[in-house]
């Protein structure tokens, strides 16, 4: 088997500072699964705990230590909807566009937001402060249409409704 | 060993003898999200203030069902539940029904202008009509606490299983309950059950799917936050049964609560020696893991979730071999789904014929739903099979709300079909359901109205299974794609007849030829409005006016 070295990042960085706190989070992670190739996802999940998304230099790090080939923890990580491979916002708003929001309107919300926010499904603030994303179904469907505002549940949100809340959360118009 | 199981029941049937009221306040996934952790809290503290502890217990339990109306309080054992309590009615519920015994009125659940308000929340129509197997202690007992669950005759069944009776004779007591899987596709239970048993392996495995991916389907969620334990109980049986000493239970990372509360299961469960080494002081060995999934719905089938589990993308494998036969990592493997496990605790302990003497002769026992769309009582209910979709639409689930016309109810999801007007008489169970264009599917019943289009349903959908298709296939790849543009098309009013004869030529091929369920399901909800609702299409074609205004869902 070919162990890969780990040199330099396509942006041209040197190593990932192994002294950070997140990577001896995620090498803890690793370690309880003893390096197993069927933990990647879980692997995964926490890194993207750890960073908030999937940054090129974890999936690296990740890659040689579990000794698996970085085309698979690539492949892996662009699969799945739940990885994120761009920074999300620092307050990010996940609208729920499964079948009952659906018929209650929930693309009505997603239209709003980017009208008066100018931000479309899987877009960040330019400052960082926002982002949007969609979900296929959250699971309340018995209140519909649903937003999650950074893990808590918006339930029946009306129209307008939340362009206000999302203007309080993240202090002024964008 | 049962001893201990015993005496942990008699403690807490103890204490709950000393309460002469318990609060029982829902804290289903929807109440919570209305603030249901805050009520827990303040209404502690009322009990408290009123000088009321310990005589009135106040404990959270998981979804009582009707999730419009969070969040809930069910006093015990007056059977009065409460709608919409927020913290500040928390005071007035402790005074009113607890210190003075009179009922708060304005709060009963239900309590609508020109409605008729039940005193007694199982006289209404919507818990009535309902029979609860799977749901059973959803909404009744605290789901963190494992001696709540062993109090209300937990893991009874693991012990009858494990010293009473053969691992033969656990295969044909769920063969005779006719019990068929639960995730959609109805594939008797214990037929499954004894094929891995057949097979002779050293190391066997047991998966539980809770990859609930169905757009508007909840059913699962509901089971794992409300009764994680009756889950592991019907997985360590499986087990046992089919001679695995390891299980997965793959759940939805969309599911934080569910996964937490089955992960403390576990770990109550492991500590009493429940699961684990020497389960029950027996020689069966049994553990489980979770093991996360990260937002794919193509892992709901069960070659794909495997292969998820194993940690790669999770794409599908041509069956046979079945995971019966070559499963995870090769090795015989058992999958069910979440609301199927649930149902093996009380097919145990009642009899295989108890279960099959519920519902029709096809379709045995029970099936839990989730309403959602445009109905009155939206929540999770479970009812007989066979039950109409009259009853559970318009008596159990209140009809459509704001006078608006009935116009569809949208079954199985992506893979399932909308079902009109006409049919609503037909007994849901596996084979009526088909007859009429749609199928069972895991659970997931969407009401749609007048205001619906239903040309709109069906591009929702095809965008669903585009998305989610895997790319491993062309059929599905290819295809799915191509019917979403069309559908697009004459959703916006540019498409021509020239178009929908291509629809009707594409949906076939895809259904045929596509590798598994998500491809050969996915014209599914195409063909079954173009069959009851083909004048909405002919109408945007020929752009009239009216079909293109009801479009674009509005909001409510």
């Amino acid at each position: 088997m070919t162990i890969m070295r780990h040199t330099r990042n396509s942006t041209g960085t040197a190593d990932p500072p192994r002294t950070d706190t997140r990577y001896k989070r995620i090498a803890a992670a690793m370690q309880k699964h003893h390096r197993r190739p069927d933990a990647l996802i879980e692997v995964l999940h926490k890194v993207q705990d750890a960073f908030g998304y999937l940054p090129m230099e974890a999936i690296r790090f990740v890659a040689e230590q579990m000794r698996v080939p970085p085309s698979r923890v690539y492949g892996v990580a662009t699969f799945y909807h739940f990885f994120a491979l761009k920074p999300k916002g620092k307050h990010n708003c996940v609208i729920c566009t499964g079948t009952a929001c659906h018929v209650r309107g929930a693309q009505t919300i997603v239209d709003e937001i980017h009208q008066h926010l100018g931000l479309r499904p899987g877009q960040t603030t330019v400052d960082g402060k926002l982002g949007v994303q969609i979900a296929r179904c959250i699971g309340c469907c018995g209140l519909a249409p649903a937003v999650v505002l950074d893990d808590q549940v918006l339930a029946k949100v009306k129209p307008g409704e939340l362009v206000e809340i999302l203007r309080a959360r993240v202090g002024g118009p964008r | 060993m049962v001893d201990k199981l015993d005496e942990i029941g008699e403690q807490v049937r103890k204490q709950e003898h000393d309460y002469r009221l318990k609060l029982l306040v829902c804290c289903g996934a929807g109440c919570l999200s209305s603030g249901a952790a805050e009520l827990v809290e303040e209404l502690k503290r009322a009990v408290a203030a009123a000088g009321l502890q310990p005589e009135v217990g106040v404990v959270p339990t998981g979804c009582m069902g009707p999730c419009n109306q969070g969040p809930l309080v069910r006093v015990s054992p007056d059977d009065t539940i409460y709608e919409k309590v927020t913290v500040s009615d928390a005071g007035d519920l402790v005074d009113g029904h607890c210190c003075r015994g009179e009922k708060v009125r304005a709060k009963l659940l239900f309590n609508e202008a020109g409605e008729t308000v039940y005193e007694r929340a199982s006289d209404h129509p919507f818990f009535k009509l309902q029979h609860r197997v799977a749901l059973e202690h959803c909404g009744v007992i605290n789901p963190e606490s494992l001696e709540e669950y062993i109090a209300a005759g937990g893991y009874r069944a693991l012990h009858h299983a494990l010293t009473g009776i053969s691992r033969e004779e656990v295969i044909a007591e769920i063969k005779q309950s006719g019990l068929r899987g639960r995730g959609g596709a109805g594939y008797p239970t214990g037929l499954k059950w004894e094929t891995v048993y057949k097979y002779v392996h050293a190391e066997k495995y047991v998966i539980c799917n809770g990859d609930e991916g169905d757009p508007g389907a909840f059913m699962d969620r509901g089971i794992l936050e409300g009764d994680p334990h009756r889950v592991l109980e019907g997985m360590a049986i499986a087990a046992y049964a089919v001679g695995a000493r390891k299980g997965y239970l793959y759940v939805r990372a969309e599911y934080p609560l569910a996964i937490k509360r089955f992960e403390l299961a576990i770990k109550q469960a492991r500590a009493q020696h429940l699961v684990g080494a020497q389960v029950l002081g027996t020689e069966f060995n049994f553990d489980v893991e979770i093991r996360v999934g990260a937002g794919a719905f193509v892992c709901g089938e069960e070659t794909a979730l495997i292969a998820s589990i194993e940690g790669r993308r999770g794409q599908p494998q041509p069956r046979p071999p079945y995971p019966a036969e070559r499963g995870l990592w090769g090795k015989p493997t058992l999958i069910n789904n979440v609301e199927t496990f649930a149902n093996i605790v009380p097919i145990l302990l009642k009899g295989g014929e108890w279960y099959a003497s519920i519902g029709t002769a096809k379709s045995t026992g029970t099936k839990a739903f989730a309403l959602a769309g445009k109905i009155r009582n939206t929540g999770l209910i479970e009812v007989p099979m066979g039950t109409s979709l009259r009853k559970i639409i318009f008596d159990i689930g209140g009809g459509v709300p704001d006078g608006k016309r009935f116009k569809a109810a949208q079954t199985g999801g992506p893979s399932g079909g909308c079902i009109p007007e006409e049919h609503l008489d037909v007994p849901v169970d596996f084979e009526n359901i088909v007859k009429v264009g749609s199928i069972m599917g895991s659970g997931g019943l969407i009401v749609m109205d007048e205001s619906s289009s239903m040309v709109d349903v069906a591009r929702f959908f095809m965008e669903f299974c585009m998305d989610e298709s895997c790319g491993k296939c062309v059929p599905c790849r290819v295809g799915t794609k191509q019917m979403y543009d069309l559908l697009d098309r004459i959703c916006e009013g540019r498409g021509t007849e020239a178009d929908l004869a291509l629809l009707e030529e594409l949906a076939p091929m895809v259904k045929e030829t596509s590798l598994c369920g998500l491809g050969m399901t996915a014209p599914n909800p195409l063909l079954s409005t173009l069959r009851y609702f083909r004048e909405e299409y002919l109408a945007l074609i020929r752009r009239k006016p009216e079909a293109a205004e009801a479009n674009t869902p509005a909001a409510d």
